[in-house]
């Protein structure tokens, strides 16, 4: 079979569910006639006509909204925004509307909003965000964060079909860079379930999505230098699987968290407080964390991949940490 | 005035109005002896919008009350006792004293959207309910309300555009009393009627004596007709007047004292009275009879809500997430089939029919332009007369834009 990009998955998932399910439906800007500015929607309006995918005008609270409305009357609506940034200009309907519901008045949301987010693509202040953790903070929302087609088409999949909001944020660079062939037929990918990827004894690195790739990368250079990193994909990172964390500490004793997101308040502090509550005795180090830097995503190539990290910066944090 | 509908209706109007105020009333005293937790809002001279507009709608619409709509969920059958023990934060509340106020809802049975407290936010929604209605074949309209303040909202401006765009079944209520907390229409917008909002989307509307309740049901009634029948999504403006302050806290001295007498005498619930007196309707054994239910109603609610225990703490932890506690369940009305492919499968083009050159256009010159209506110029009929003249009919939108088939 063919290999699959991470964009085909996303899309295959969304043709499955939809022919699955008519309760299922695509909102959003130009998801339609135009497939979606990334064609993550490409031939859905052909195959299932202009009830179920339905372009909107430029308008995100009203997107959400109406997805919300959508879900009370129980459908099952995947609102799209063109860009994750524009996620700012829905945040009430999210974070009071939607989250809120189930735990004000037993009102499920079944939701899916979903779109592309992150740098690397000199895309600037206003096209590469990474938005998670304003939702991470929020409960009643669910936050998966994929790494590889693989987990895009199942967790998506779980997405649909799951009864909470869920936020799903898809990373634009590794829309065509990663592939990989996918099982024929149906399956789902767990929400809340962390993954091993690499297996290690010496330290453990904490990734997702995009920074997952790169921390594979530096897991390859580190065992050129004897050092065995164990490489975890989150995959959701609300809710968070604590098991696998503590599992993975418990057996390296190291931890270093990578993530593209800003510095402060990212999801690495959060993980930080977790491990030093529930397992501190297991550390033998610091928690290290190699993130952004906080600052708003920079424009020029020389700036954004100076913002950004990568492998060597991962590299040499992990050293550190291993000869600590 | 004449009205179309029946005596009972007419009396479970009167009802509906006198338990509003009446069950207010009561929270007002519950309120002083400190029973109440937090804020209470009132509708006090408000209560023929909130019924008026919920009476015209059928069992299977959808609603979403605002702060002051107790009397739209009294219609919708809930009772006394729901909106005390909200306000009491107790156990027995709809939402388990995890919310209070009207911010509570029934999604499978009254189809009632909780509110939640920011401005606008339910115009959107609503507008996907109604869009979720049309595509389930439901026949549905979905109504919610909102205050003159609330009108200045990107969330309103975003919703009521795709509603209208969408041509949603959709009527919103557009309760106009005057005043946003402390500041007036006039520091809200450069408008005399905001009716005149919906001009910009394109969609119906109407101005109607928010303080008749007859006139208020009869435009509600016409408005929901319409957007039943897929013409689109209404506004209704209702002039109405604040009679108290924002809530409880506020003594409201902002508020000129001749503003407030002038109003008074347009009493909605006394305005009624005579109605029904002048026209037949009832007598005042009737009047009696109604009037002695209702306390009674009432006193049983507070003693219950009064005996009802507060929530056990820990259930503060529960509920975040649906676990599958409740059903995700669609209630079609038309076959699948017609939304599954090989029917659902079109052609995916637009049919743009006039390339949006400006000889198609209407002609719009620069002093039409200068010549465009001025709010608040001093010459206009007041509000009140202006408001029974246009309470017939639904104003037509200057230029209606060209019919795009629904869900395009
Ligand atoms: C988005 C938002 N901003 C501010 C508030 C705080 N607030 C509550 S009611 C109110 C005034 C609302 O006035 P109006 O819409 O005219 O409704 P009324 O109180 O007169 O019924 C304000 C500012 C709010 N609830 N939502
Ligand atoms: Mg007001």
């Amino acid at each position: 079979m063919a290999e699959t990009t991470y964009l085909e998955a996303i899309r295959q998932a969304l043709f499955e569910e939809m022919d699955r399910d008519p309760a299922v439906v695509l909102i959003g800007e130009d998801v339609g006639v135009y497939g979606g500015a990334f064609r993550v929607s490409a031939g859905l309006l052909e195959r299932f006509g202009w009830e179920r995918v339905i372009d909107t005008p430029v308008s995100e609270t009203a997107i959400v909204g109406a997805a919300i409305g959508m879900g009370y009357a129980g459908l099952r609506p995947v609102a799209e925004m063109q860009f994750i940034d524009f996620i700012a200009c829905c945040f009430n309907q999210i974070t009071n509307f939607a989250a809120k519901s189930h735990y004000r008045w037993g009102a499920p949301v079944p939701l899916v909003l979903r779109g592309p987010c992150g740098g690397g693509v000199h895309g600037g202040p206003f096209h590469s965000a990474n938005p998670e953790m304003y939702f991470v903070h929020t409960p009643g929302l669910k936050v998966v964060c994929p790494a590889t087609p693989y987990d895009a088409k199942g967790l998506l999949k779980s997405a649909i079909r799951d009864n909470n909001p869920v936020l799903f944020f898809e990373h634009k660079f590794l829309y065509r860079r990663i592939k990989e062939d996918l099982p024929e037929g149906d399956y789902t990918v767990p929400i809340g379930k962390a993954v091993v990827r690499r297996e290690g004894r010496d330290l453990t690195i904490l990734s997702y999505a995009a920074m997952l790739h790169t921390s594979l990368e530096a897991a390859a250079e580190l065992e050129k230098e004897g050092i065995e990193a164990e490489v975890i994909d989150l995959r959701t990172l609300l809710p968070l699987d604590r098991g696998a964390i503590l599992t993975s500490v418990a057996k390296t004793n190291k931890l270093l968290v990578v993530h593209e997101d800003t510095r402060t308040g990212g999801i690495a502090g959060e993980i930080a407080a977790l491990v030093t509550e529930s397992a501190f005795e297991d550390l033998d180090g610091p928690i290290r964390r190699v993130t952004s830097l906080d600052t708003p995503v920079p424009y020029a190539p020389p700036l954004e991949d100076y913002f950004l990290p990568n492998a060597a910066k991962v590299v040499a944090v992990a050293r550190e940490l291993a000869h600590y | 005035m004449t009205s179309a509908l029946t005596r009972e209706q007419h009396l479970d109007l009167y009802y509906f109005m006198r338990l509003n105020r009446e069950l207010e009333e009561q929270m007002v005293r519950l309120f002083r002896q400190n029973k109440i937790v937090g804020g209470l809002y009132s509708s006090l001279g408000q209560e023929a919008i909130s019924v008026g507009t919920a009476y015209a709608l059928s069992p299977g619409d959808w609603i979403a009350p605002m702060i002051r709509n107790i009397g739209a969920l009294l219609v919708r059958g809930f009772k006394p006792r729901d909106i005390l023990t909200q306000h009491m934060a107790r156990h027995t509340s709809p939402t388990l004293g995890k919310d209070g106020t009207s911010h509570f809802g029934d999604l499978k049975s009254r189809h009632v959207v909780s509110p939640i407290s920011m401005l606008g936010d339910l115009i959107p929604v609503m507008t996907g309910i109604a869009m979720a209605g049309r595509y389930l074949g439901q026949k549905i309209v979905t109504m919610t309300w909102i205050g003159d303040g609330g009108t200045s909202t990107g969330a309103f401006h975003e919703g009521l555009n795709l509603a209208a765009v969408q041509k949603a079944a959709f009527v919103l209520i557009v309760e106009n009393n005057q005043w946003a907390y402390s500041t007036p229409v006039k520091r809200q917008m450069p408008l005399r009627d905001l009716a005149d909002r919906a001009r910009a989307y394109g969609m119906k509307s109407a101005i109607v004596d928010g303080n008749d309740v007859v006139a208020v049901e009869r435009t509600a009634r016409e408005a929901v007709a319409h957007a039943r029948a897929g013409h689109g999504p209404v506004l209704i403006e209702a002039k109405t007047m604040r009679m108290r302050g924002h809530a409880q806290h506020d003594s409201a001295e902002y508020v000129p004292k001749e503003m407030l007498e002038s109003w008074k005498k347009r009493d909605p619930l006394d305005c009624y009275e005579q109605f029904l007196h002048q026209n037949k309707l009832w007598d005042a054994k009737t009047k009696k009879e109604i009037d002695a239910r209702i306390a009674r109603e009432i006193q049983a609610d507070v003693e219950f809500a009064e005996n009802s225990p507060f929530p056990p703490p820990e259930l503060a932890e529960q509920g975040v997430y649906c676990a599958g506690c409740h059903t995700v369940e669609a209630d079609w009305k038309r076959p699948k089939e017609e939304v599954m492919p090989p029917r659902s499968s079109v052609k995916p083009e637009w049919p743009i029919q006039d390339y949006g050159d400006l000889e198609a256009a209407p002609k719009r010159t620069a002093k039409s332009f200068v010549h465009g209506r001025q709010a608040g110029n001093g010459t206009r009929p007041t509000a009140a007369s202006k408001a029974t003249a246009k309470s017939k009919l639904l104003k037509k939108p200057a230029r209606a834009p060209s019919p795009a088939k629904a869900g395009r």
